[in-house]
């Protein structure tokens, strides 16, 4: 086995496809390997995932510890665990990043926990400083504290949150090793008995999201919201109010955590802007919003503001972009 | 299920969010101001566990870690539900990352009666990590499901569904499990003022780190047996964008967005 240190990257995947959040932790991952100058070294475990361990290589990794196994297919929590819990105690890297995704956070804590390591949660900032510690930057109390976090023990874990870091040009020509580990399975003991999927929201990946919050006064309302995101193929989003209410899926909830998104337009209509709701967008290119209070905080963040009542301005967005098309 | 199960509910108490004071200038987080109650999603967690009691019979003991004063969550707890409550207060216990406190409620756990199945909520919303549940498995080498927001308890089997990532997961497990719900499991039953009374009537146990020392390693509670520290603590001032804000002209404002905005999106 390998003596050099690594920075190791957990490589997510379902049914072959990688999770975008893996090729951020690749680009993170280099430049604090390069910076440790240490190698950078990732795993994936699935079923038939030969052509995805390339891929990790071409998104920056020297190195691809590759484990195939049909149980690994999908989810299979002890599995997944039992295997991860001995490569680590095989190749004791310097750092462990996964992603901060349901399942990330799932493994992450129950390796963390084997091992007795610590694991910091849903970073959205990872840097060396000049002293070569590594510093874990996460929000705290909703977003209104950032909190630097070290960790004394090895490896230093952290679960890093999706569309903060950046990935690398994609590469076919780089060059890295892949190395098969050989699977040591255990009882699951937790039966998959079925799954679908949940809706084809995918807030966090939507390049347009027309939002609306309590300043919405009705579930039906969010028809006319619909109406502007359909001009554009937008997608509709909302802050936590209406979600409470019932009104609309909580996949459509922005701030809700793992629902950080980053579009080019966001347009908030009757959002005030907690501070979660904030959190959430505030990465947005452009942002556009529309209340009724002039000192709504999501004033204090927007490109664009309109005092107004959303039930005036909105129906005028659409005549008017409706016009413009003619 | 005819003895029922034994269920272990974990609370924690936390600051009420919307109360907790930022200052900028010094960087200090003040949560004194703030009123405390028990973690909006252990309220889901408390609620899943008194419908599956309703269901097959057995018991439920609550669990916190925290000062004295969260023998008020605890009171909470055995008001809406809970039959026995243990508090785990200690100053050895203070200041514990998820790890130390993970082990410390697996400690306390070892030392209780056996349990089935173990509920909480899927996170706190002051520390916001999610990792508390499924670290305190793997100290107790159970297995979790995190996320559920459907539970079902049958034939000594439970069925959860959860979300993972956009795909909902019906999953089916042995006991004994740990399982973390989500906001959306149930709905919270209020607690009645005969609740509270009775509730009252209640010892909360309190055991200390010498009495869990008897099965744990006492190095690994609280700070000390905290592998990650806070470093420092930065309050980031509100940020600002300039934007332009119309305040009296809709027409003027939409015109504007309409061109500046949305014209690359005009087919």
């Amino acid at each position: 086995m390998a003596a050099d240190k690594e920075v190791l990257v957990f490589a997510e995947q379902r049914e072959g496809v990688i999770n975008p959040v893996t090729y951020e932790l690749l680009g993170k991952g280099r430049e604090l390997a390069d910076k440790l100058g240490v190698v950078l070294a990732s795993v994936i475990l699935g079923s038939q995932v030969d052509s995805a361990a390339a891929e990790l290589i071409y998104h920056g990794a020297d190195r691809v510890y590759l484990y195939d196994g049909e149980i690994l297919a999908d989810f299979d929590l002890l599995n997944y665990k039992h295997n991860m819990v001995k490569l680590l105690r095989e190749t004791q890297p310097e750092i462990f990043l996964l992603g901060a995704t349901h399942w990330g956070r799932s493994l992450g804590a129950r390796v963390a926990a084997a091992l007795g390591t610590g694991l910091t949660a849903d970073c959205t900032g990872l840097d060396i400083d000049k002293n070569g510690n590594f510093v874990q930057i996460r929000p705290a109390f909703s977003g209104n504290v950032l909190a630097h976090i070290r960790t004394r023990t090895r490896p230093q874990m952290a679960t890093v949150r999706y569309k903060i870091m950046k990935s690398l040009k994609r590469d076919t020509g780089r060059k890295g090793e892949i190395i098969k580990k050989e699977v040591e399975l255990v009882p699951s003991l937790i039966a998959i008995l079925h799954k679908e999927k949940a809706s084809d929201i995918n807030i966090a990946d939507a390049e347009m999201i027309v939002s609306g919050g309590a300043g919405l006064k009705k579930a039906e309302d969010f028809a006319l919201l619909a109406e502007l995101a359909g001009l554009f193929g937008a997608t509709v989003g909302s802050s936590r109010p209406p979600v409470d209410s019932g009104w609309i899926g909580r996949e459509h909830q922005v701030g809700f955590s793992g629902n950080t998104v980053k579009p080019r337009v966001y347009l908030a209509c009757g959002i005030s802007g907690s501070p979660q709701h904030l959190a959430g967008m505030r990465e947005s290119d452009i942002i556009i919003a529309i209340n009724t209070d002039p000192s709504a905080s999501i004033f204090r963040i927007a490109d664009y503001g309109i005092v107004g009542d959303l039930y005036i301005v909105v129906p005028r967005l659409i005549k008017s972009i409706k016009e413009c098309r003619r | 299920m005819t003895t029922g199960l034994k269920i272990i509910v974990l609370v924690k108490q936390v600051p009420v969010m919307s109360q907790v004071k930022f200052d900028v200038d010094r960087g200090k987080v003040d949560r004194s101001s703030a009123d405390v109650e028990i973690n909006p999603f252990d309220l889901n967690a408390l609620e899943a566990a008194v419908q599956i009691k309703e269901k097959t019979g057995g018991s439920i003991l609550a669990i916190s870690m925290g000062p004295a004063r969260a023998e008020l969550a605890l009171r909470d707890a055995l008001a809406r539900g809970a039959d026995r409550a243990l508090l785990l207060r200690d100053r050895k216990f203070a200041g514990a990352d998820t790890l130390a406190t993970s082990y410390t409620l697996a400690s306390a756990i070892r030392q209780a009666e056996g349990f089935d199945l173990i509920l909480t909520g899927e996170k706190t919303v002051d520390g916001d990590t999610g990792q508390v549940g499924p670290e305190l498995a793997e100290h107790l080498d159970i297995p979790h499901i995190a996320h559920a927001y459907k539970l079902d308890v049958s034939d000594e089997r439970l069925v959860a569904v959860c979300d993972m990532d956009g795909t909902s997961y019906t999953l089916e497990v042995g006991f004994p499990v740990l399982v973390t719900v989500t906001k959306d499991a149930n709905t919270p039953r209020l607690s009645t003022f005969r609740d509270k009374v009775k509730a009252r009537q209640v010892a909360v146990e309190v055991k200390s780190a010498r009495e869990l020392a008897a099965v744990a390693d006492a190095a690994k509670f609280g700070a000390p047996g905290s592998p990650t520290w806070v470093h420092r603590v930065l309050i980031p001032s509100a940020e600002y964008r300039k934007g332009r804000i119309f305040t009296d002209s809709v027409d003027e404002a939409v015109a504007e967005i309409v061109t500046e905005v949305f014209r690359p999106y005009h087919r």
